[in-house]
């Protein structure tokens, strides 16, 4: 990219204090409209399809669950599939139930996740704060079922690693009733919230032929109307066999996107719900005796969207090629139909990235002398008031549908 | 070094978080200890935007090849003293990263090249939980 002074270039990254991750995005920018986007990735790079030929396919799972921590339950899954396809083991029924169940809950806690992290990015700490208190109790459950609360090494070739004790599902099952209560409070708050409506409404659009045409896949795509879902449209698991459907929406913008996930956290708790009382009894693995030459692949929905791994073994015990194709990979170029033309604050949520002109709410209390003018009621209040009257001026309509 | 030194780095340690190839767990987990379970702002612990500001950085991942200038600069540019502390397996030693071809070794071995004085705490665990975190800042500090 040329860089010249009429074509000023706005730099965010590598290391951006907002950003979790290391990306550099470069913006050329005229005036505050964006005419061009430039990102470069590899700052991250490990290594890990080659470290992965070193490993023998027991130990593999443990090492590309932390490809992405976030996604440390589908990425093995994929893997694992890929070689029970190639040495033609079917893993028992429980184990696949035990695997649904956990990728599941891994979708909820990484939807939630986002929702907080796009909250913050806007300036709007409140559901940051929210969301990722009510986070919590998903890690609690995962932490129960695999001993971990992220990076939970449960799948293994021909089956999973550890059970879910029947004793305690019961307990889940409650503890799913009090989730899905704090989610519909959540999803409430931020769908009805007029001011988030007015900023990220009509953000950020990908249209649905851009969409296609960037091949992205998961939320990103759903959120711009294109129907796909590697659950659905290639039954893995236990997905096939339970009820729960597919969540898109045609607008394409940031919103669109917000409104995918969060409903898709209402589908997700009743796959773990359904998946829970259907539990079938049995073993949860199955001896392999070796991996046989030839190639595989295999493929999940991972809460970003599809990941793909292609696996070749030549009889040994090691894969002697392991290729990851990760959601992001694709979903990133997207940028490019989606930010170019619009405001540089648009952009940092079209990344749902930084947003760094924007400081946290603010917090007001006025004390005169000694008294306090404002608690924390007549502060509650002063915003409910703010907030209907808003809606008020912006003409929004009452109440947004959910079923 | 001297009290108010001392002082000053051990009373409400500002935090500036560093990612250097991490698979972004133990950031989720760091970003956990703020959130209302934990929330260790209440101990005036805070997460700044520069490292100008910090008293301590909190270092994840195992320093890839293009991580490694980037983690330097950022450790001269923190005001000393500080107090590195390398999260989760791969800061402490690379983990299970090790014998990748792009790995520039882990944090210690990077941040005593350019300052063989530095202060570095160790939190492992892959990743740690933020109970953990939390007690090996706690430690830490205690010790200096
Ligand atoms: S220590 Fe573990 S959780 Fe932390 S970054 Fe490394 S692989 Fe991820």
């Amino acid at each position: 990219m040329k860089i010249s002074l009429k074509k000023p270039v706005l730099a965010i990254g590598p290391l951006h204090p907002l950003q979790e991750e290391m990306e550099f995005f470069q913006l050329t920018v005229d005036g505050e409209i964006v005419t061009d986007i430039d990102v470069r990735i590899g700052y991250n790079h490990r290594g890990i399809e080659k470290i992965s030929e070193t490993l023998q396919f027991d130990q593999v799972p443990y090492l590309i669950s932390r490809i992405c921590g976030i996604c440390s339950a589908s990425h093995p899954l994929a893997f694992v599939q890929a070689v029970e396809e190639l040495a033609g083991i079917t893993p028992p029924d429980r184990a696949r139930y035990v695997r649904t169940i956990i990728n599941e809950l891994e979708r909820i806690h990484s939807h939630v996740l986002w929702v907080g992290l796009a909250g913050h990015f806007i300036g709007y700490d409140t559901v940051f704060m929210w969301a990722w208190k009510y986070r919590e109790p998903i890690l609690d459950i995962l932490e129960k079922i695999t001993g971990n609360r992220n990076n939970y090494g449960n799948v293994k070739v021909g089956g999973c690693r550890e059970d879910i004790d029947d004793s305690i599902i019961g307990e889940m099952l409650k503890e799913l009733d009090k989730i899905e209560k704090k989610m519909n409070m959540l999803t409430k708050a931020v769908l009805d919230d007029p001011i988030l409506q007015a900023r990220l409404k009509g953000v950020g659009i990908l249209t649905k032929q851009d969409a296609i045409r960037y091949a992205v896949t998961g939320p990103t795509a759903r959120g711009s109307g294109v129907d796909i879902d590697v659950r659905r449209d290639d039954p893995y698991a236990a997905y096939g066999e339970l009820d729960w459907k597919v969540i898109t929406q045609p607008e394409g913008d940031v919103f669109a996107k917000a409104v995918v996930r969060l409903l898709e956290l209402f589908e997700s708790i009743k796959i773990v719900r359904q998946a829970l009382k259907k539990l079938p009894g049995g073993p949860i693995a199955v001896e392999v005796k070796q991996i046989p030459a030839g190639e595989a692949t295999g493929h999940t929905e991972a809460p970003r969207g599809e990941t793909f791994h292609y696996v070749r073994s030549d009889g040994g015990n090691r894969p002697v090629r392991h290729k990851v194709r990760a959601p992001s990979y694709v979903n990133v170029p997207s940028f490019k139909a989606s930010c170019i033309g619009t405001n540089i604050s648009d952009v940092t949520i079209t990344l749902a990235a930084v947003d760094p002109c924007y400081s946290c709410t603010e917090r007001l209390a006025v004390i005169g002398g000694s008294k306090v003018t404002y608690d924390g009621k007549e502060l509650l209040r002063l915003s409910r008031g703010k907030t209907e009257q808003l809606k008020k001026q912006l003409g929004f309509k009452e109440g947004f549908k959910f079923e | 070094m001297s009290f108010w030194k001392k002082f000053g780095l051990k009373k409400s340690p500002w935090v500036f978080h560093v990612n250097t190839g991490a698979c972004n767990n133990c950031d989720i987990e760091i970003v956990d200890c703020l959130t209302p379970r934990f929330d260790v702002e209440r101990f005036g612990v805070k997460l700044v935007g520069s490292p100008r500001h910090a008293d301590a950085l909190l270092v994840t991942g195992g320093v890839t090849a293009q991580a490694l200038p980037r983690l330097q600069e950022v450790y001269r540019q923190a005001a000393k003293p500080c107090v590195v502390f390398a999260i989760g397996a791969c800061a402490c030693d690379s983990g299970i990263f090790m014998p990748g071809y792009h790995m520039a070794g882990p944090v210690d071995k990077v941040i005593k090249e350019i300052d063989p004085n530095a202060i570095i705490a160790y939190v492992p665990g892959c990743p740690p939980k933020p109970e953990a975190m939390i007690s090996g800042i706690v430690t830490a500090l205690k010790a200096l």
